[in-house]
């Protein structure tokens, strides 16, 4: 393989594995936001001092 | 008697003798840990890491100390910690427990601005490449561009240890400049319209579940995604994971206080002692720096087109200015956000979202570096 076809292939798997990556990661926060949704009494009590 | 005389004065001025006939290369590394020591004493440039590489720096350029010799104690510590990555991984945990990923939970999607922030990596690569250097050194030198000191040296440790000095120093200094790097790249690609756009306060919406589960969640798609940066990513969460969990204070303390501080005077004397006048002294070196210095202004650039990308898709309702804080640089880039936007309107406060970007940018930089060193396996260069 050469140096050309390396950085490409490096450049192209990369950024689209770290944009891949980090989507899919957002997309399970998301999931575990639905799952485990901030209770009423939580709110509340991270509100008080 | 007068033959042992004479010979143990030769042996006193042997290290003098030395620097002033064949030590130049000596001489100018210990002016460069001057400047090293300098910045970091006087300035408070990154002090806590450019003292004792400085430090180190002095140690292994005086001549005939051996310090880096086997069974030196700069060897010692080299061997014991840089050589096997186990202390930038230390350090990780520290950095973890560190961090409240709170701004970034509050909205998920704004983990894009931290992979946005690594492309200038990959262009780095590109030009790294286009100077000459091999493949695994030019892979080293991009990830100065993840703006991330410890992902720096875990790379270069592992893929070319003889570049560990410069890439190091490079990594730190070009994180502290950060505030004076980024400011006139985003004046230059932003319209004064989009400078001044406020954005609204995120509703608080993250239970504390959530944020415990969030690093076992990051650990295990990351790990699964791309394992070999999974020493990265676990320790990272390790961290957070000990902060959140609220049961282990006694360690979460040790880990971002005692254990941080003790490895980083480690690693830090460790590094100094690379950088031996004949290795560092290399045309290398002043590329490695450019290089790094390119792939930072690549990293803001980048964020900053993806922000004002996202400001086009919603409508206007996110300021480009954020996008500069997907680097990992935490939470230097956070602040140079939030002081960039109230310097163009004095009621605009960018901090929590650029904070939320800026965590973003730490799990980016070491996603992106996961995300190389994997690839790098699937092709069989390592």
């Amino acid at each position: 393989m050469d140096k050309w076809e390396f950085g490409l292939t490096m450049m192209i798997v990369g950024v689209g594995g770290t944009f891949l990556t980090l989507w899919i990661l957002s997309v399970a926060v998301d999931l575990l936001k639905k799952v485990f949704p901030l209770a009423q009494q939580e709110n509340t009590a991270e509100k008080k001092p | 008697m007068l033959e042992s005389v004479i010979a143990g004065l030769a042996g006193l001025a042997s290290g003098s003798v030395f620097l002033f006939t064949q030590g130049l290369p000596n001489l100018i590394m210990l002016l460069i840990s001057g400047t090293l020591l300098y910045l970091g004493a006087k300035k408070g440039v990154e002090p806590l890491l450019l003292v004792p590489i400085g430090f180190g720096c002095l140690l292994v350029n005086v001549p005939l100390s051996d310090l880096m010799d086997q069974g030196g104690f700069l060897r010692t510590l080299y061997e014991a910690g840089v050589a096997n990555e186990l202390f930038p991984l230390l350090i990780f945990v520290g950095i973890g427990a560190m961090t409240d990923f709170g701004p970034l939970l509050e909205n998920p999607r704004i983990l894009l601005f931290g992979a946005a922030g690594q492309v200038g990596i990959f262009v780095t690569l590109l030009l790294a490449l286009a100077l000459g250097f091999p493949q695994l050194e030019a892979v080293a030198i991009a990830v100065i561009g993840a703006c991330d000191g410890p992902t720096a040296i875990y790379v270069a440790s592992q893929y070319a240890p003889q570049l560990l000095g410069p890439i190091s120093v490079a990594a730190y200094s070009y994180m502290a400049l950060v505030p004076i790097i980024q400011p006139p790249i985003m004046k230059a690609l932003t319209t004064p319209a989009e400078r001044v756009i406020r954005m609204k306060a995120s509703k608080k919406s993250v239970s504390q579940t959530t944020k415990v589960l969030f690093p076992i969640v990051v650990t295990l798609l990351g790990g699964l995604i791309a394992p070999k940066g999974l020493p990265l990513l676990g320790t990272i969460m390790l961290g957070n994971f000990m902060r959140e969990c609220g049961v282990v204070a006694r360690l979460t303390k040790a880990s971002e206080n005692e254990i941080a501080n003790i490895v980083t005077l480690f690693l830090g004397l460790a590094i100094g002692a690379t950088m031996e006048g004949n290795a560092f002294l290399k045309p290398t070196t002043l590329a490695i720096f450019g290089l790094g210095f390119v792939a930072i202004c690549l990293d803001t650039v980048a964020g900053v087109l993806f922000g004002k990308l996202v400001c086009f898709a919603t409508g206007g309702k996110v300021n480009p200015l954020i996008g500069a804080a997907g680097i990992s640089a935490y939470p230097m880039a956070a602040r140079v956000v939030q002081t960039q936007g109230l310097r163009y309107d004095k009621k605009n406060h960018l901090l929590m979202h650029a904070a939320g970007a800026n965590t973003g940018g730490q799990i980016g930089s070491v996603v992106a570096a996961a995300v190389m060193l994997s690839v790098l396996k699937g092709m069989g260069l390592v």
